[in-house]
């Protein structure tokens, strides 16, 4: 009875997510691409970083060669083509590196992946100034804020049901395994490398998706615009603050932040940078694993000590 | 189940948030004001510029409208400007949404147009969509075919990057005829969107005239040593030096040329040299250096702006986009005054009209002006217009530089 529950529950939430564009205007629709952007990062994010508890800054580097591929790629073949080709880089980028960086732990990956980011940011400007004699491309595909916010609810999807996916499998098992001790998860025989690529490919392709999707959204696209390095930081303080660990632990985070931001770049324009540190350093102090794991903290305390068995029945 | 009660209150949950992202419609009011927006980055790598040219100027604009008792309509009417002002944090995707929110929630008459030529471009689509006029002031005209066709509410108030390029080369070909220059030059650009327009522009206007590249080189942004750069530059036996560079690296291209005596009879920098506290970066002795824009200081109504923009905004402007950007203000209230609040007529009117502005009439042919200040140089406490050499109020260049003292 109960999958059968939480699998209707899901499709009607998709549905009614998939219609909402029709009820609301045009800058509703513009919200609705912003937050659903942002739950696809933050989930990304926290599908690799959440489990293994590698702390990535490398999200906008795919972002924005999803971007990039489009501005690259547009005019010469169909959006959907562009999509597979950007998803292919984005996988092929993610395994390459992940591959020579994945054994880094700690801080050295932390500071690596934001290195990341500007590497590939440098390799594209050199390239497009050098042999190209150019920089900045036009992107003139003709895609509503409403097809972009259906593909991007369509990768939300993907990501959230990937997550839901290998937690339920042997994968899952031995993602949390790296993520509590990764010499004794190689010791019990889980193969660390393997599964850290797959897990970092896979996100790394949502977020070079992600890129991909909104970039026709832009009409002008140049290196400094794709790869602004907020993107990573605010994908990372979502998914913190709903809880990485947990499978609605990054939407719970994108969802108020989004809407946190939005309010603050209206009310009070040119503080963003000062708030969204104070908004970090608060997550960081008071709610380190997020805020569903603090909501079911208190529902166990008002419950009594017992009321956790209750979930079990 | 664990995981299933947990799928399902999370599924519902997120329902309820996402029902929170419908946003209540605008209340319909009666007219006391003219809603005017504006999303310019007030925050991340673009405040720098943004701040010191857009911001100051449209605040000045509303402020000296209001002062005057409002916009005035055909009618004669006078309506004051009411503001909603965004910040888009320097990315694109929060310029998009901002002009949607403008249109869709504030219902807004105009908007007044981001900055920088990238953010501009971002915006065209969406302003071209909703109908609403974009006069783009601190982005030179992009190099897209068919612009004008596919955004023709777009107007871009810098000029073009070969107008820039040509009254340049022209001035390096006049004073290699009158024997002051040997005709040779080095150029380094910054390898972004402005410095590679432009250094691509600058190239077919210099070997059109005859000009000798004997140094052409790209820098990375954010480069702040330049020590190789200019010294290559001064071995080169050029007696030219141009730099189309952003403010951080004007700077320091202008530090370390004085820091090593590099002198050459004409020293041009990039974005940043017409800035009021440019001077202070050679501890004032910036005399004789050039760089694109420049101001006719002896214009009352340029002597008027500059003080009304220091007592208003408590600094100088620049002079450069600054005064355009004033101007092309004055373009939307004039056009107003004749056209009313409807767009579409405004559009129109900005199009074919012309104007009177703190820099002269201005008339727009192909949505961009033809008659700017392309080349200024700094002498005394002005940075003054001298290209093109021909047009009244131009200053007389001064070759070769002076040194840096």
């Amino acid at each position: 009875m109960r999958p059968a529950v939480s699998a209707l529950a899901c499709a009607l939430l998709v549905a009614g997510l998939a219609a909402l564009p029709l009820f609301v205007g045009g800058y509703g629709q513009g919200v609705l691409v912003g937050l659903m952007n942002a739950v696809v990062l933050a989930s990304a994010w926290a599908l690799f970083s959440g489990p293994t508890k590698y702390v990535s800054l490398a999200t906008v580097a795919f972002f924005g060669i999803g971007a990039y591929t489009v501005a690259v790629l547009t005019e010469t073949m169909p959006f959907g083509a562009i999509l597979a080709v950007a998803g292919a880089i984005g996988v092929a980028v993610a395994l390459l590196v992940g591959l020579a960086t994945l054994r880094l732990a700690g801080v050295y990956f932390v500071i690596f992946s934001f290195g990341l980011a500007e590497l590939v940011r440098q390799i594209i400007t050199w390239f497009e100034t050098s042999v190209n004699r150019t920089l900045g491309r036009y992107i003139f595909i003709d895609l509503s804020a409403t097809a972009i916010y259906w593909m991007l609810l369509a990768l939300a999807v993907a990501v959230i049901g990937t997550r839901w996916l290998i937690e339920r499998g042997r994968l899952g098992l031995a993602v949390h395994a790296i993520g509590d001790d990764e010499i004794v998860a190689r010791h019990a025989g889980v193969d660390v490398t393997k599964v850290k690529l797959a897990l970092f490919a896979l996100s790394a392709l949502a977020m070079t998706l992600a890129g991909a999707i909104q970039a026709p959204r832009w009409t002008y696209v140049e290196p400094s615009i794709v790869f602004n390095p907020n993107i990573s930081f605010t994908a990372l303080i979502m998914a913190l603050l709903g809880g990485a660990t947990r499978l609605w632990g990054p939407v719970f985070g994108a969802v108020p932040l989004f809407f946190f931001f939005e309010w603050l770049s209206v009310t009070m324009p040119g503080q963003f940078s000062i708030v969204l540190g104070l908004t970090f350093i608060v997550i960081v102090f008071l709610v380190p694993n997020g805020v569903l794991d603090l909501a079911e903290k208190g529902l166990r305390k008002t419950r009594g000590p017992n009321a956790g068995d209750a979930r079990h029945v | 189940m664990n995981m299933n009660r947990r799928t399902f209150v999370g599924a519902a949950a997120t329902a309820i948030l996402a029902c929170a992202a419908a946003v209540p419609p605008a209340i319909a009011q009666e007219r006391s004001s003219v809603r005017i927006g504006y999303v310019v980055s007030q925050t991340g790598v673009n405040a720098a510029g943004a701040t010191t040219t857009t911001i100051p100027n449209y605040e000045l604009w509303v402020h000296d409208v209001n002062a005057a008792g409002g916009l005035r309509l055909p009618d004669g009417t006078q309506l004051p400007i009411e503001v909603v002002a965004y910040d888009d944090r320097s990315q694109t995707e929060e310029v998009v949404r901002g002009i949607e929110r403008l249109v869709n929630q504030d219902r807004v008459d105009f908007i007044l147009a981001p900055w920088g030529t990238g953010f501009n471009l971002a915006a065209a689509p969406l302003m071209a969509r909703f109908g609403y006029p974009q006069i783009a002031s601190s982005s030179i005209v992009p190099p897209i075919p068919g612009i004008h066709e596919r955004w023709p509410g777009a107007f871009w108030l810098l000029g073009t990057a070969e107008d820039y390029a040509h009254a340049f080369a022209e001035l390096l070909t006049t004073q290699k005829q009158a024997g002051a220059l040997n005709g040779r030059i080095a150029m380094i650009s910054i390898a972004d969107g402005f410095g590679i327009e432009l250094a691509a522009s600058a190239r077919k206007a210099f070997e059109e005239a005859g000009i000798e590249i004997v140094m052409d080189r790209t820098y990375p942004l954010g480069t702040q040593d330049f020590a190789t750069l200019l010294s290559e530059a001064q071995a080169s036996g050029a007696d030219a030096f141009v730099a189309y560079s952003y403010p951080g690296d004007t700077f320091a291209i202008t530090r370390q040329a004085r820091v090593s005596g590099y002198n050459p009879p004409i020293f041009h920098t990039g974005v940043g040299t017409s800035f009021p506290i440019y001077p202070q970066m050679a501890e004032g002795g910036v005399e004789g250096v050039m760089s694109l824009g420049g101001i006719d200081v002896n214009r009352p109504e340029i002597q008027d702006y500059i003080r009304r923009h220091q007592e208003v905004i408590g600094k100088l402007p620049d002079a450069w986009a600054s005064p355009v950007i004033y101007s092309s203000l004055q373009m939307l209230a004039q056009a107003i005054e004749r056209r009313g609040l409807d767009r579409e007529a405004v559009t129109q009117e900005l199009a074919s009209g012309r104007f009177e502005t703190i820099l002269g009439p201005i008339q727009l042919v192909d949505n961009a002006p033809r008659d700017l200040w392309y080349i200024g140089q700094w002498q005394g406490d002005h940075f003054v217009a001298v290209a093109p050499a021909g047009r009244e109020g131009s200053a007389d260049l001064v070759v070769p530089k002076p040194g840096w003292n």
